[in-house]
């Protein structure tokens, strides 16, 4: 029964993921995919911050930092030149493995680079490391101070990637190649990949939320939320919180890097501006929309809002649009979105019982 | 089962906790009495982890604890609960209870996020277990009400079984009776005497003497931090130390 519960909504989305496919296709409006398939890669994120934001208590305001070392280091060790290394040890034993690229530049010079399956666990499994040097620390931290301590995480990574010559400073990395998962199925913006792409990304998604889905209902999930109720009342039970809250921080931040990874290669490139504090304010924006520990109504909030904004619906306007929605959200309806009833925006007074 | 000697508790120039040291026997029932501010609950929270002595050793079971994270002290046997209750916003009654059951079962997060059979079978056996608990205290009708909704007494019912779910040696209740009226002090004096009777250990901090006088094996008294006296119920109520300090020097001479 309780199965049934769980699953039959995954089941009930992939056939609108089709669904929308098909309805794209036969309308030829498949443009649409391409913020589709975006939105997916963002939302990815999302989900992993809200089973930390929501279900664990802790906020994080330093996601764009995890989703740029995902995409960055994806970008620049898929397409930045390594030849200077190649007689380096390291570089010996991953030609031997096969893990290395050789090609040739516009003017037949050799290029060496990293494949992107190496490249992308790389990227993933520094920023798990990164999460955990950062996490043990900081997760003593509560409330203001915690936002404030990942917020300087954050501005780090977004000052590191705009002054790197490694990470392309202002420019960012373009070109990145693309991302062959297997034979004939490749991560790229290319427009006769466009059908495959959406499902890549909305498969990894589903799978993605599947796995926070189970997570949440686990009794590792109890756990995380008692923390979040009370972390001493949590303690008293045996709930080893200090661990508990940092495992939870470094599976959003390998969400995080694996949306980064991806995106990185669909775009064919990656900017600065990925890794910006304005970035992490819209994903945390949008998880307390979703409703903080709501599952899926943050997956609904981070497909729809990304979709919007992808598609430049609130124009010039865009990082502004998300700093409003936060403000109204944290006035109007703290439990989300989808809590709101709309006699209750005009009620002047609140009864608080 | 639990002996404190020459616990010493200083915060900053106070000091909150005087060479107390006794001893809690297996299966017993001990009781900490004091007036407020006597340093009770401070106590609790030493033997619980949630502060360190000074000076002074805790053990439990034979082994020092004394500094040792509150997770660490539980996963060794010991359960608490807290003068104001601490049952967990937004879960069920029974979702509380399954907590309980945390230190009892070993599912992670890899095996939770891929809901391996054996996680799915363990966490049929939390919930079956915790329901029974329920049903122990008289609450399974309530399993599935927002536990912070409840009636009081029922809230301390519910804390209660989830202290019990952790199979504890030892249970630590501070203030048990706080907040109740006669009838549920008298439904949980019955529950501490239950909880002996599965071969749980209790300490319990209370301010109800009734309540401490009916149930308790041994009580000792704690006054502005020091211990005064350590005995029986019954001598204890003719402690002349301990009258003293509950109704004042001239009241005693007016008796």
């Amino acid at each position: 029964m309780e199965f049934i519960k769980r699953y039959l909504p995954i089941a009930g989305l992939l056939g609108i993921v089709i669904g929308v496919q098909l309805l794209t296709s036969a309308t030829d409006t498949a443009y649409y995919l391409t913020q589709l398939t975006m939105a997916a890669y963002y939302s990815l994120l999302i989900i992993g911050l809200c089973v930390l934001m929501g279900y664990a208590g802790q906020i994080s305001l330093g996601h764009a930092g995890f989703f740029a070392i995902g995409g960055y280091l994806s970008a620049a060790l898929t397409s930045n030149d390594f030849s200077a290394y190649r007689e380096t040890a390291v570089m010996r034993f991953m030609d031997t493995a096969g893990l290395l690229l050789h090609r040739q530049s516009l003017y037949g010079e050799p290029l060496l680079n990293i494949q992107p399956w190496p490249a992308c666990i790389i990227a993933v499994v520094v920023a798990i490391i990164i999460a955990f040097l950062l996490g043990i620390p900081v997760l003593k931290l509560k409330g203001h101070y915690l936002a404030m301590a990942t917020l300087g995480f954050g501005i780090i990574i977004f000052r590191v990637a705009l002054a790197a010559e490694f990470f392309g400073e202002a420019d960012g990395i373009s070109e990145v190649p693309p991302f062959q998962l297997f034979p004939g199925v490749s991560v790229t913006g290319d427009f006769s990949d466009r059908v495959q792409n959406y499902y890549i990304a909305w498969g990894l998604l589903l799978l993605g939320l599947v796995l926070l889905l189970n997570l949440i209902h686990s009794r590792v999930g109890r756990a995380l939320r008692s923390i979040h109720g009370s972390e001493e009342a949590s303690e008293a039970i045996g709930v080893n919180t200090a661990r508990y809250k940092l495992y939870t921080f470094v599976i959003s931040a390998a969400f995080a890097a694996i949306a980064g990874s991806f995106l990185t290669h669909y775009n064919g490139g990656i900017g600065p501006s990925e890794a910006g504090v304005m970035k992490s304010v819209r994903y945390v924006a949008i998880v307390a929309v979703g409703g903080m520990a709501n599952l899926w109504g943050v997956l609904i909030m981070g497909i729809l809002l990304n979709f919007m904004s992808l598609r430049g619906m609130f124009g010039t306007y865009d990082d502004a649009v998300f700093g409003v929605i936060l403000i109204l959200i944290m006035l109007f309806a703290p439990q989300g979105i989808l809590s709101l009833r709309i006699r209750n925006i005009f009620r002047t007074k609140r009864n608080d019982t | 089962m639990l002996e404190l000697s020459a616990v010493h508790k200083y915060f900053g120039g106070l000091h909150a906790v005087n060479n107390v040291g006794f001893k809690v026997a297996p299966g017993t029932i001990k009781a900490v009495i004091g007036p407020n501010g006597a340093g009770k609950t401070t106590l609790f929270n030493l033997i619980a982890g949630g502060l360190e002595p000074s000076s002074g050793t805790i053990t439990f079971k034979g082994r020092p604890i004394q500094g040792l994270k509150p997770h660490r002290v539980a996963s060794l046997g010991m359960a608490r609960t807290f003068q104001n209750i601490k049952l967990f916003h937004g879960m069920t009654a029974l979702e509380n209870v399954m907590l309980g059951c945390h230190i009892r079962s070993r599912s992670g997060f890899l095996a939770g996020m891929f809901n391996l059979p054996r996680t799915w079978k363990e966490e049929k056996d939390i919930r079956a277990r915790s329901m029974a608990l329920l049903e122990l205290l008289d609450i399974a009708g309530y399993a599935d009400v927002e536990a912070t909704s409840l009636a009081f007494g029922q809230q301390r019912a519910v804390e209660m079984a989830r202290a019990l779910a952790m199979e504890p040696d030892l249970l630590l209740l501070d203030e048990p009776a706080a907040g109740l009226n006669i009838y549920e002090t008298a439904e949980i004096a019955r529950l501490i005497e239950r909880t002996r009777e599965m071969g749980i250990t209790v300490l319990l901090v209370e301010h109800d003497m009734s309540l401490v006088m009916d149930i308790s094996d041994e009580i000792v008294v704690l006054s502005f931090g020091e211990k005064i006296a350590e005995d029986v119920p019954d001598e204890i109520q003719r402690n002349p130390d301990v009258i003293k300090i509950y109704l004042g020097e001239d009241e005693e001479a007016a008796v």
